[in-house]
């Protein structure tokens, strides 16, 4: 593995005094595709926070491509191709769906300075943005506002914007999560044929998507990564089955 | 219209020029409409195209960017002064004066965007009513810029192009005035639609969903403001050029306040709301407020009551109310 593309040290996050995480430490090369799960309430939604520079970290340190961001804003990762999808769907309701990811690209592209023009229409942006669409299959639904999507459809479109963004590192929270079988086979394909070299984690609670998807896995139990490695030994892992168990504080009192 | 997006790239730009045309010919004809139902009260009509541009303005700040905002008539009476003593200095070209008006707006819209987008929710409005109220009490105070209680008069303003006097029946004004509107209004429609445009209003959807696509929030929304700016300057310029005068009822609370029920009764977040309830709501003022002069706020506030129970998007969400709003441009929401 080259130098990776992401890497975490020691990274803690606390609410208050509550440790959501705790003393993180992974990093994750060039074109991994890495799962992180864990229980609900475990921090793994705060990780990506953290991650993506929603939330600075009460210690530790986030390294992008050798580059230390904890400290720069959310745009200037976002630039550096650090781009995260959301557990529940965020979008731009006032906008169309084709709105919604131009504006991605422009923005990627740094034309949104731009007050006179409406290059969503030059053919090098169009391209992109149908293109973007077309891969989740909502290319048919451009010109609807938002309001008007199912839910399904709207956790397309969350994704489509990520890849519109085209990420070097994406970070894809229960992308598959409450979507309707039909909507999330679309969702999984389009997670399969991301180009090869780029990083993913994706957080997912199904773990025949996780099987399939990742080759390593991280779980995240009470704020602490308690594993990480390859799938297939995480189920026979003892504390990971304890840990979805629920039964994982007792174990610690035990030990 | 559906399947266009799955065309490769060979469909007709989206951005296309009958939206403006349509713009033209809207305000063209209202203009007509005005002059001809209001031939010998000129004076109202151009008063509404100003307090208008007062509303427009504070659409882009408030419709499009989500900026709560009572303070905004800042903008308009610091131009309306500012313009007013550059013609009592002797700079009294009307063309000039509007881009003075302009530049002033937009150093105020600039100043007023640096300090309120800065905050959100509550302490945003609370500060922006703390801008407008610090301008309105210095306006107040410095007497020798503004004269004070008593205002500033005896401005006169040159020829239009050298060759249009401004005339005692308000003519020249008007057309002036409504000239002014048609531009502004189109330009606007084009930087609303621009990327720029779309972003505010991505950001005003969600902040941090934009700035999950790599947006900077604050210099756009500071942007916006300087933008917002220059159509109250504008505003405030026409004011002071076809009133003669400016005083503090420019620059207070009360003008802040009555620009945003315009708004609100109009539909924020697009500019023809902005046009309609500027348009709608001035024009029940003049009628009811002459009809019975000691209930016409109780008749507005019932007005209102039943446009936020009935269309709580603005009177512009009735839809098809404008002619040639079709359903694309709805889509579009200019
Ligand atoms: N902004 C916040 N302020 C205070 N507490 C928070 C905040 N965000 C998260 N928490 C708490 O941190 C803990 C972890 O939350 P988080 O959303 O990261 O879990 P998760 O692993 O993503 O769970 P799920 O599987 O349900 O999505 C929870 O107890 C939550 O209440
Ligand atoms: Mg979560």
């Amino acid at each position: 593995m080259s130098r990776p593309l992401l890497e975490l040290r020691n990274v803690s996050m606390s609410f208050g005094g509550m440790r959501v995480n705790d003393d993180i430490s992974f990093s994750i090369g060039k074109g991994e595709r890495v799962a992180l799960i864990g229980p609900n309430g475990a921090g793994k939604t705060t990780l990506v926070n953290v991650i993506s520079g929603d939330l600075t970290p009460s210690q530790g340190a986030v390294h992008l491509a050798g580059v230390d961001v904890t400290a720069l804003p959310i745009s200037d990762r976002v630039d550096a191709g650090l781009i995260r999808t959301f557990q529940i769907t965020r979008l731009f309701k006032s906008l169309t769906v084709a709105q919604n990811v131009a504006l991605a690209v422009m923005q990627r592209k740094g034309l949104t300075r731009s007050m006179f023009s409406c290059p969503m229409d030059r053919p090098d942006v169009r391209r992109e943005w149908e293109r973007a669409l077309g891969t989740l299959g909502i290319a048919h639904l451009a010109d609807r506002q938002v309001s008007q999507l199912a839910y399904g459809q709207q956790r397309l479109l969350d994704l489509a914007i990520g890849l519109a963004l085209e990420p070097k590192v994406l970070l894809l929270d229960e992308p598959a999560a409450g979507v309707p079988s039909e909507e999330s086979s679309k969702i999984i394909e389009a997670i399969d044929r991301l180009p090869s070299d780029i990083a993913v984690l994706m957080i997912e609670h199904d773990m025949d998507l996780v099987f399939k998807f990742a080759r390593r896995v991280l779980v995240l139990a009470n704020g602490k990564l308690i594993f990480q490695g390859d799938p297939a030994e995480v189920t026979h892992h003892q504390e990971v089955r304890r840990a979805y168990l629920g039964s994982y504080a007792d174990a610690r009192h035990a030990s | 219209m559906t399947d266009r997006a799955m065309v490769d790239g060979v469909s007709p730009p989206r951005f296309s020029v009958p939206l403006e045309l349509r713009a033209v010919a809207i305000t063209l004809a209202l203009g007509v409409l005005g002059y001809t139902l209001f031939p010998d009260d000129l004076a109202f009509l151009t008063r509404l195209i100003s307090i208008t541009l007062l509303v427009l303005s504070l659409d882009l700040v408030t419709g499009y960017c989500g900026v709560a905002t009572l303070g905004h008539a800042a903008i308009y009476g610091v131009s309306a002064y500012v313009v007013g003593n550059a013609c009592l200095a002797g700079h009294s070209d009307p063309l000039l004066l509007l881009l003075v008006g302009a530049v002033a707006g937009a150093v105020m819209g600039l100043v007023s965007g640096v300090l309120v987008t800065r905050f959100k929710g509550l302490p945003q409005l609370v500060l922006s009513i703390a801008v407008g109220q610090l301008v309105a009490a210095l306006a107040n105070k410095l007497s020798s810029l503004t004269g004070g209680s008593d205002g500033l008069s005896g401005i006169s303003p040159g020829r239009v192009f050298g060759v249009y006097a401004f005339d005692m029946y308000g003519r020249t004004g008007y057309v002036f005035s409504v000239a002014v509107l048609m531009v502004v209004f189109v330009v606007l429609l084009r930087i609303v639609h621009s990327p720029f445009g779309l972003l505010c209003q991505a950001i005003k959807d969600d902040s941090l969903r934009a700035r999950m696509i790599g947006a900077r929030v604050y210099p756009r929304l500071v942007l916006m403001y300087g933008v917002s700016g220059v159509v109250g300057g504008i505003g405030g310029a026409l004011n002071a050029i076809n009133t003669g005068v400016v005083g503090l009822d420019s620059i207070g609370f009360e003008r802040s306040a009555e620009a945003l029920v315009m708004l609100v009764l109009g539909g924020a977040g697009s500019l023809w709301g902005a046009l309609i309830g500027s348009i709608v709501f001035q024009v029940f003022e003049h009628y009811v407020s002459a009809a019975n002069p000691f209930h016409w706020m109780t008749m507005v506030g019932a007005l209102l009551i039943a446009v936020v129970l009935f269309a709580p998007k603005g009177l512009v969400s009735l839809g098809g109310l404008l002619a040639g709003r079709t359903a694309s441009v709805m889509r579009r929401r200019p």
